[in-house]
């Protein structure tokens, strides 16, 4: 028979509720104490939590993620609910207990991470859940610590404020994106690539104009936006066409300064190979010097997206018709709705993700060969 | 034209000399060299005598400070926009984002020829080299000496009557090397393409070549030219035969010479 091995994370996890069950156990029938000891929801997170410190060692190792898993979120359900409508009345009890499920959170996240799975779907899977139960232990302790500490609302809102504020305001939000970045976003992010990209090409066929473009490309990536942008609004007017201008200016230069690091990284040998074969010019740059400027064009892809959806909210700050993120935050935060500045905060973290992300599968699609990519 | 070949290559008081920082290095000086048509000619010396800079030359990727240089009976230029020759470097310099046909093929889309004739000339080269049933691998899926071998076909691809190879088979081990000389032979027997071949193994020039070109650095020159009294047909063995030896020593005589003028 083997002994046990217990997790270091299950064993705190129970060190750290010893105190909560003293003083529920003494307290049993006592009326008006706070969360954990005021009734069977208190009794039942504890006992949650300490459960796999029992059972932790004995158990394969899948069945104890489940477990863990199971523990950790039912205790953190019951302690959002006991702590709704009592906020700001938390003591340590509170915060052992939540200390304890996050612990145990991450004893389930520690096992999955050690998992070699067999099949693609599990592996996949895997990669889904882990950060899932990362991203919600940090809404959770969020919630629970606004929450249990009474912030202000103005200060920060727990994230259930800002998710009821996004579901009762989705025509607002959904307007906003439109505005900002269907039109303004996507337009200054495909005209600003594109026409870097193809300057780059240009520059790489008359040297005169590389030697003069990437110093000045240099200094321009240096420009604030906040000068560019009240300017940009004086020339192209209040709606999104300044947005995009502000937004082309962003995303020329790394894309310009990207592709032509990126025309100069095929190595001799290869292009050497071409000359052997008497390639031209156009088909030289079609079939060696693009793809294998590739990722760093790829590169230059993933960084404007980023600063594209910046550019064009902070350039909303200077003047927007009435509708639009950047537009919506600067007058939220001056009305003290702050839920709201958070929901576009959030809306703008997601639509960021959704285009990096995007631009990421197509370059691990169009880079597959690339030692970084295919992984050797 | 009739009756007589014309020398493939033909240099005469070819000087080379690089401007560096370092102030100016002469990689050639005054080679007299011609190359008939069907020979395998093998280059061979130390490390910097030039053996590289002398194929680029031929091959129009370097341009000599002093002499001249023919191939084809053209001037180097002329015979590389016709693709007088195909060159196999030291590295495979195969396209990663390439399969191996397609890698095979490349040479032969920028000659513009029709989607069928690529298809058939790929499999025929690739067959030539022993790689038929890795077309649809990527290079970095194959080992070492299958992508030097793909490189290989690369370079036969589009059916040049010249090859120029720069130590291709350098990075590879004996036994692949033993192999690929082998083949290489047999190809050459097969198609009568001239070969011109660097290499710094003494085996490897006597087992392959029909003339060996001794050269010595500093500057670089031709310091002696060996004729093979081989036969044609030579099986892997040969190397064992005290003719063979017999040139072996030649060879390393001829390097020998070339080196005391350093000591
Ligand atoms: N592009 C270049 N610029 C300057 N020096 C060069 C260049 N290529 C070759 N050399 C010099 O020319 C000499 C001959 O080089 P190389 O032909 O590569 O020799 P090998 O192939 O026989 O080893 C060496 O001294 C080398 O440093
Ligand atoms: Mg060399």
């Amino acid at each position: 028979m083997k002994a046990p091995m217990y997790s270091w994370q299950a064993s705190l996890a129970f060190l750290l509720v010893i105190f909560p069950i003293v003083v529920f156990v003494t307290n049993v029938g006592v009326p008006g104490l706070a969360w954990p000891y005021s009734g069977f929801s208190g009794g039942l997170a504890i006992a949650l939590v300490t459960l796999p410190a029992w059972f932790s060692g004995r158990l394969l190792k899948l069945w104890e993620a489940a477990l863990c898993f199971v523990c950790a979120h039912g205790a953190a359900v019951l302690l959002l609910g006991g702590i709704r409508g009592h906020e700001g009345t938390a003591g340590p009890g509170y915060y052992l207990v939540l200390a304890s499920a996050w612990l145990l959170a991450w004893r389930c996240v520690a096992i999955l991470s050690e998992q070699r799975p067999l099949s693609r779907l599990a592996s996949t899977a895997l990669r889904l859940i882990i950060p899932a139960i990362f991203g919600a232990w940090i809404l959770i302790i969020w919630e629970a610590v606004t929450r249990g500490a009474g912030i202000p609302f103005i200060l920060l809102p727990p994230p259930s404020a800002i998710g009821a504020r996004i579901a009762s305001s989705l025509p607002v939000l959904g307007a906003d994106v439109r505005q900002t970045i269907f039109k303004a976003v996507i337009f200054g992010y495909v005209v600003g690539s594109g026409t870097g990209f193809l300057v780059a090409i240009a520059a790489d066929r008359v040297p005169f104009l590389r030697r003069g473009l990437l110093p000045i490309g240099n200094m321009v990536s240096a420009l604030p936006i906040i000068g560019v942008a009240p300017i940009m609004v004086m020339w192209f007017g209040f709606d999104w066409q300044s947005k995009a201008a502000v937004v082309i200016i962003m995303t020329f230069f790394p894309m310009l300064v990207n592709t032509v690091a990126g025309l100069a990284a095929s190595g001799h040998m290869e292009r050497d190979l071409m000359r052997t074969y008497a390639s031209g010019y156009w088909q030289t740059l079609l079939k060696l010097r693009l793809p294998a400027a590739a990722p760093f064009i790829f590169n230059a892809l993933k960084i404007n997206s980023t600063l594209a959806l910046i550019g064009a909210i902070v350039a909303e700050f200077f003047g927007t018709p009435v509708v639009g993120m950047g537009f919506r935050i600067s007058t939220e935060v001056g009305r003290m709705n702050i839920d709201m500045v958070w929901a576009e905060i959030a809306v703008a973290a997601l639509a960021g993700s959704v285009f990096y992300g995007v631009v990421a599968l197509v370059e691990r699609a169009v880079t597959f060969w690339h030692p970084s990519v295919r992984g050797g | 034209m009739t009756g007589t070949s014309p020398a493939v290559v033909a240099a005469s008081k070819l000087g080379l000399t690089f401007q560096t920082n370092d102030g100016p290095v002469q990689a050639l000086s005054n080679v007299d060299l011609t190359i008939g048509k069907g020979e395998f000619v093998s280059f061979i010396g130390p490390s910097g005598c030039g053996k590289t800079t002398l194929l680029r030359v031929i091959a129009d990727l370097e341009k000599p400070t002093s002499g001249t240089i023919s191939v084809n009976g053209m001037t180097a230029e002329q015979a590389r926009e016709k693709r007088a020759y195909g060159y196999v470097f030291q590295a495979a310099a195969l396209f990663p984002w390439r399969t191996i046909e397609r890698n095979v093929g490349l040479p032969l889309e920028i000659m513009g020829l029709s989607k069928a004739e690529q298809a058939q000339r790929i499999k025929r080269t690739l067959d030539l080299v022993n790689l038929r049933g890795f077309e649809k691998k990527y290079p970095w899926q194959l080992s070492g000496g299958m992508q030097q071998r793909a490189s290989i076909a690369r370079a036969l691809a589009f059916d040049a009557d010249l090859l120029l190879m720069d130590e291709p088979f350098g990075a590879l081990d004996e036994i692949v090397r033993d192999h690929l000389n082998e083949q290489l032979l047999e190809l050459w027997g097969r198609t009568n393409k001239t070969i011109c071949f660097v290499t710094h193994s003494i085996p490897e020039a006597v087992y392959l070549s029909t003339r060996i070109v001794v050269m010595s650095p500093r500057p670089g020159r031709v310091s002696d030219i060996i004729e093979s009294t081989l036969p044609k047909q030579r099986p892997l063995d040969i190397r064992e035969t005290p003719e063979f030896l017999a040139i072996a020593a030649r060879v390393r005589d001829g390097l020998r010479a070339g080196h005391s003028y350093d000591d």
